[in-house]
This record gives C-alpha cells, structure tokens and sequence, in this order.
C-alpha cells in the first residue's frame, strides 16, 4: 500500500510534537524513520495507526484521503503497528491472543485461527506454540507473535516500533529476513528507529525528524556520517575505551546457585575488582536477571556465597546490601524504578538516608536543582517522574544513587535511548569507577557490553562463561558466544569457572 | 496556571450543580418538594445553637476518620475495615470503663484511659488486616469487610451477652455509664471541646505528617510503587503496616468520642457509617489533608440536617446520604472529564 502523510501537525500542551511532517512511502519499501528520543517518532506513528489523532494533516493510503479514528480503523485499512513494548495479554494464550483483536462470532473458531497460526508461524520459520501462555514468551517471540497477529488480521502495512531492543541477535536477525520477506511481497514497512545499524541494514529509504520536523530524508547506500549529523546535528563518536587495573575485591561470589522458574544456574564464581565493570551478555532470559537480582539480596539464591567488602551477605535483604554499598537499578523505569506521581524533589529525598522527622524543603529543593542539573535531566524540581521523557528518566534514575557505592548493578542501564544519552549515562558511570565503584551491567546490546566493560560474562539457556577479557573479544566473538557458539571447553551445568 | 486553576474551580462547581440537580430529580421521583426539603436540611443544620453543637460533634469522629484513610490512601490502601475499627476502639473504650467504673480513679483518669484503650482496640483491628494483607495476600478491602462483620457480631455478642442490662436480652445497648464517665460539656451542649480538640488535632497531625515528613514521603512512595519504593531503601511491608496501625489508632478514637461523648454506652451500630462517610470524604477531596476539615464538617453538617427531614416531611433521612454519595461521584466524573478535555487540547 502507497502512503502520503501530508502536513501532519500534532500539539501536545507546548511542545509541536510533529511539525508538518510530509512523507511518501510507496509499496514494498521499508522505511526507516530515525531520530533521537523525543524527536516526535512514536508520535508520527501514532497517528498513523490510529492511537491519537492529528490536529491538521492528511493521511492518504493508496491516493484515498481517510481518517484513522482508532487502532481498530487502522486495522480495518490494512494499518498494523507493532508497539515498543508489545500490547498482548499475558496471562492469556497465544491462541487467545490472536482471537482478541478478530472481530466475529460469540464462539471465535479456535480449531481454524490454531491453524492460521501454524501456518503463519512456518512461513516465517518462527516456532510459537499457540497454546502456550504469553507471559512464557520473551520479547523477541512476543514480537513474533504480534507480528503474525496483524498480518492475520490482514496488515499491509506494518509499523515496528524500535522492535530490535531487548530481543537477541538471533532473533534480530530473523526479524529482518521476515521484513524483508514482507516487502518483496508488496507489504509496506516502517521501521522506527535511533539504532543507525540496524536502519542501514535494514531500511530502503530513511526519514529523520529532530525536535518535531522532517530533517531530511535518504536512500540506500547511506552515508553515516550524514544521518548522524542530521540526527543530532554534529557527529557523535563512542569514547575511546580505556581500562582501569581492578584494586580490592568488592563483590565474590563463591559457587552462587540460583534458580527461577524455567532455569537453574549453577556455580557462579567469580571476584569483582573495586572500579571494575563487568558486562553480563546473553540472550534475553538466559538467567541474566535472576543472576544479577541474586548479586543484591532481591533473589535469595539456593546455594553458594555472596560477599560484599569482605562481607558475608547470603541470602540476606536488599536492603542489607544497600548498607553496605551496593545499589540495583532495574530494566523497567516507571515499573520498579521511579514512583509516578512523586516529583524530582522527592525521588532524591527519598534516596537520601533521612535524617530526623521532618524534610527540610529547602534542602531537598536545592539537591534536586544541583543533580538535574549535573545529570543534565530535562525537567524542574517539581516535575513528576512520568512526565519526563524515557531518557531523562534514565538520568534521573542514576542521579538517584547514593554516594559512595561499592557496587553498582545495572539492568539494561541503557536501553530505548539515543546514543547522546548513552554516551551520557556511561560517562557518570565511569566517573563513578574511578572513585572505586564496581559496576556489573546486563546488556543486549553487544556493542555496549564491548565498549564499557573490563570483563565480560555471558550467559547461554541457564549456563555461564567465565570472565573474558573484554579487550579480547570481538563482537561477532560475543555474538557467536551469546547463541551458543564456540563455548570454552564443555559447558553442561556444574562448569567452573 | 492561573487561568488553568480557574478552569478546575469551574469543574467543581460544575459538578456541585450536577449532584444538587440529580438529588433534586430523585426528590422529585420521590414525590417530594425538592425546596422544602433543601430548607428543612438547612433549617437542621442552622436553626438553633443545639443544632449547631451536633453538627461539630458529628463532625469530630468523622474527622477522625477521614484523617486515618487520608494515612491509609496515601499508603496505596483502601481501608474498608476502618468501621470494624471504630467498633473496636468503642468496644475496647467501653470495656476499659467498665472494668475500671467502680475503682477509686478519679473519673478524668478513667477517660483518658478509656481513650487510649480505644485507640489500641482500633489499632489492633487494623492492624489484623495489616496482616492479612502481608503476610496472607488478602487484600485489604475484602479483609476489612470481613473484619466489619466480625467487629458487629461481637459487639452484639457484648451487648446481649456478657455486658447485657440486668434482665434484659436487648440488642439495644449496654447500660449508660455514670455522668462522670462522660466527657464533659460545658454549657449544657451536646459538644464536648475535648472531643473536637481531638479531631482538629488528629487533622492537623495528619497534615503535617503527610506534607512535611519523611514518614508521610515514604508512605506516598509505598502507595504509589511498592517495587520502586522497596528498591529506594523504604522498608514498605513495614510502611504499611504503620498505615493500618495509625489509622485504625484514630478509627479507635472516633470509636471511643462516640461512646464518651455521644452515647455513653456502646450500641451496635456505634460507628454510625462514620467510617465510609470518612471513605468519601477523602475520596471527595482527592486525598488532600488541608480540606479535609471543612468538607468533613459539610458531610457532618448534611448528616444532622437530614434528621429533619423525617420529623418535617415524613421522608426518610437519607436524602443526606443521597446527596453525599451523589456529589462524590460527580466530582470524580468531572474530574476525568475535565482531564480528558484538558488532554486533548
């Protein structure tokens, strides 16, 4: 299907979120649409498939002027969006999943849609069970299955919403075949993006908005210079890396055994240098994050030892780690990190250790203008947390720990943000290793795990490498390594290491 | 800003004209002169100094109660249990007078007693439903419900059984205790000024306590995020803990106001709704402490204004609670038609 956005507006409050966007997609393309966070992506999207409507402009799908009123008008014009974090229903069947969005019948036939799905699921070479549960699923399969969804549903254009974080590299890669698949059989792909890479390889055609406005617009081969440039106004290089020599142990873990529902992990040994960073690699749900919530008291383990400081703290609470230095910052910002509706102000009162009955506004007032503005977080001191753009809640949830930390462990310290942002956050990180902080961060993204880390671990279905040095590894090195490939001697359950 | 504040002031209104609309059409469905029942509740609320004094001393438990779901809310909780409680603290306030009505204490002594037994009897049943909560995944609303029940059948058990009138199996009450045990009142009003320094103090605590302290932060945190609040170092099962503890502390007061000050002995029905009423009030101010004196004392003033309607008009006295529940609701669909108006611009 042909696309024309022309002159797209959409306010939110003050902010021009899109500022008269006017782009054509022809048939079979994939096109990229790039920008840094905030650039009015998602918005654009959104609009397209439905969710919120713009406030002037014309959409037109194959020369007809419509009006998208709701994802289910979207659908019915053959308009499918895949959302970043994706809209199933996890306590509910694959099978019921995909009978959800279907309109028909009081009695759905389930023996016919199980089929389509099968069907569906082998043309594309993914392996989904339509009976099993989706909250069983991981991100990349929960894609997969959305993308079946809307194609069953009758999609002919598809909008990918940042689809390549937090699923693994495999699974990146059938993505693309999968896409590229669809395009050649005429479907329309937009693909929205701030990962530079993947829209090279990937896209046919790219779009970049900076700050609400179409910037400029490219096609195969591109120039990476140039969209960086246009994505951020100035070239951007990743800092060079350098690695600090590891002084006294902080973190020992002697032969951790941890185990959660589908996996079971098993002599973990390793010492973590104080200013050490230790990039914790592996395909989403390899046991990455019971490992790591283990490290800090959130899991208690089965088996083994963790000692912090030469201290003892199996099996002890969190809130025992945090005493002795050691702070978890989770993947989910808004679900396990911030507290939506409580501003800026009193996030960092809070994080604070309280000292009296009463908080002193002014106090607070002020630590929370002097973090905003070391942490360079858009926002006031009265802001709330959800009003803050994922990024600058990133920020703001670094700005919260405490000073000094002996440990600090990371999930995905990095995921969804531009490369500004990254580059940002690593560098407080850093600073923070000089004073001696050890840092052990789970990441998909391999180039990151590479870039910042001294050592490297990687977790492959429940088994765990030693430490590699990370000078030493390359990333199609880690990426064979994060499949399952070219382990180090054998690795069954109960490996050293 | 201040146009936007104007904006939210011309919601409320709104919503005001709304209810008073909706309980003039049930009025009218009822078959009654809307007018004249209007005048006949304010004529309750304003007619004489008596009427007057009643409405503060209506508005003193109620005040202790929307001051303790105030805690509750700002904790994430929805205390329905909080009527249980002010079952509780009378049950143990009377029983604490009955233990001690005959000892040499002098009957000031007794009171101040009496009191701080209410306050433990309350504290004691919400704090049950603190840990069914917990440590039994029970979530609250259906503990607390539970709990009600559970609080009137054994204060019916008290009031026929064990603290019976001599002779009588009367579900109407336990004896009425001495003047001495009543807390006192000046003038020959129904008011007590100790029972209303009470309930002002009990709000003011409150305010100062969600607005300026860590406690009140920590509380907001845990009510808003568990898991982040936990991850932020605020020990949060605990956290709520407190919440049901304190505000089954002031539910237990009002239980024991309501024995001491109003009816000198314990009935059935002690907690007299106060509890819920508490529930909306807070619900109505949106949670915010500094009004919940005055809105309480609008509640109170409707609750003592109704009870002229069956004397005056033959009509049942619940127009009040009509018109309570109705502008509550009101208020919360305005609301989220105001923010989704306001959204879309």
């Amino acid at each position: 299907m042909n696309i024309e956005l022309r002159h797209i507006h959409k306010h939110f409050g003050t902010v021009h979120a899109n500022d008269d966007i006017v782009l054509n997609i022809p048939a079979g393309t994939i096109q990229g649409i790039l920008g840094e966070n905030g650039a009015g992506k998602s918005t654009l999207m959104k609009v397209l498939s439905g969710f919120i409507q713009a406030d002037s402009g014309e959409i037109l799908l194959d020369g007809k002027a419509v009006i998208i009123k709701s994802p289910a008008d979207a659908i019915r014009y053959g308009i499918g969006m895949l959302h970043q974090d994706p809209l199933d229903f996890p306590p509910l069947s694959l099978l019921d999943n995909f009978l959800l969005g279907r309109a028909g019948g009081l009695f759905p036939d389930r023996k016919a849609a199980a089929r389509n799905i099968h069907d569906l699921a082998a043309q594309f070479d993914f392996a989904l069970d339509s009976e099993a549960y989706v909250d069983s699923l991981t991100v990349g399969e929960r894609q997969q299955l959305e993308i079946l969804r809307l194609l069953w549903l009758g999609a002919r254009v598809l909008i990918l919403d940042e689809p390549t974080t937090g699923i693994s590299a495999s699974q990146k890669d059938k993505l693309f075949e999968t896409l590229r698949k669809l395009a050649k059989q005429g479907m329309t792909i937009i693909f929205v993006s701030h990962k530079l890479e993947d829209v090279e390889v990937l896209c046919h055609k790219v779009a970049v908005l900076t700050a609400g406005k179409l910037v400029g617009e490219a096609s195969t081969p591109f120039n990476t210079k140039k969209l960086v440039e246009m994505m951020f106004g100035r070239q951007i290089s990743l800092g060079a890396r350098r690695s600090l020599k590891p002084g006294a142990k902080v973190l020992e873990l002697h032969d951790l055994a941890v185990e959660d529902i589908r996996l079971h992990l098993a002599n973990i040994s390793i010492d973590v240098g104080a200013g050490e960073v230790i990039g914790v690699a592996g395909m989403e749900g390899s046991g990455q994050g019971p490992f790591i919530r283990a490290c800090c008291g959130l899991i208690r383990p089965v088996s083994g030892k963790v000692i912090v400081n030469n201290r003892d703290l199996t099996a002890r609470s969190y809130h025992d780690f945090m005493r002795n230095g050691v702070s978890f910052m989770p993947a989910s910002r808004m679900e396990e990190g911030l507290v939506p509706g409580l501003t800026l102000t009193e996030h960092f009162v809070l994080a604070e250790e309280s000292r009296g009955l009463f908080i002193d506004g002014d106090k607070g007032r002020k630590l929370a203008e002097e973090r905003i503005k070391s942490f360079n977080v858009r926002g006031t001191p009265v802001s709330t947390v959800e009003s803050l753009s994922g990024g600058n809640q990133q920020r703001a949830l670094l700005a919260l720990l405490r000073t000094p930390l002996s440990l600090i462990l990371l999930e995905h310290p990095t995921r969804g943000l531009d490369i500004e942002s990254t580059i940002y956050i690593w560098n407080k990180l850093k600073e923070r290793c000089q004073q001696g902080t050890s840092i052990l961060f789970i990441s998909s993204d391999l180039e990151e795990i590479l870039q910042y880390s001294d050592r490297v671990i990687v977790f492959f279905s429940g088994k765990v490498t030693p430490p590699f040095d990370a000078s030493e590894l390359t990333t199609e090195k880690l990426g064979e390594l994060i499949g399952g490939v070219g382990w180090p001697g054998s690795v069954d359950e109960g490996k050293r290491l | 800003m201040k146009k936007i504040n104007w904006l939210n002031y011309g919601f409320q209104l709104a919503a005001i004209v709304l209810a008073l609309l909706f309980t003039t059409l049930v009025l009218l469905l009822a078959g009654a002169p809307p007018l004249q029942a209007y005048m006949n509740v304010l004529q309750g609320i304003f007619s004489s100094v008596d009427d007057i004094t009643n409405v503060l001393a209506a508005w003193v438990p109620l005040l202790l109660a929307t001051a303790g779901v105030l805690i509750t809310f700002a904790a994430g909780l929805w205390n329905i249990g909080i009527e249980g409680q002010i079952m509780l603290g009378a049950v143990f306030t009377t029983g604490a007078l009955r233990l001690l009505q005959n000892s040499s204490l002098s009957g000031g002594w007794i009171l101040v007693i009496g009191f701080l037994a209410g306050l433990i009897g309350g504290a004691i049943w919400g704090a049950l439903a603190g840990v069914l909560k917990t440590f039994g995944g029970v979530n609250e609303i259906f503990g607390g419900l539970g709990l009600n029940f559970v609080a009137t059948a054994f204060a019916l058990y008290l009031i026929i059984g064990p603290w019976g009138r001599p002779g009588i199996a009367s579900t109407s009450g336990t004896l009425i205790f001495p003047t001495r045990l009543w807390l006192p009142t000046p003038l020959n009003i129904a008011l007590s000024p100790w029972a209303l320094g009470l309930g002002i103090l009990a709000a003011v605590v409150v305010y100062f306590l969600l607005r300026g302290t860590y406690f009140g932060l920590r509380l907001k945190a845990v009510g808003k995020n568990v898991r982040a609040a936990f991850l932020l170092g605020v020990p949060t099962w605990q956290y709520s803990m407190y919440a049901f503890l304190l505000c089954g502390a002031l539910a237990g007061l009002a239980g024991a106001v309501q024995v001491t000050a109003v009816y000198h002995r314990l009935i059935p029905t002690i907690s007299s709704g106060y509890g819920f009423l508490g529930l909306l009030v807070a619900m109505l101010i949106n949670y915010q402490a500094a009004w919940a004196a005055p809105i309480a004392l609008f509640y109170a003033a409707l609750n003592i204004g109704g009870i002229q309607l069956p004397i005056m008009m033959k009509m049942d006295s619940s127009l009040s609670g009509v018109l309570q529940g109705i502008l509550v609701l009101f208020v919360l669909m305005v609301d989220g038609a105001r923010q989704r108006l306001l959204e879309k611009r």
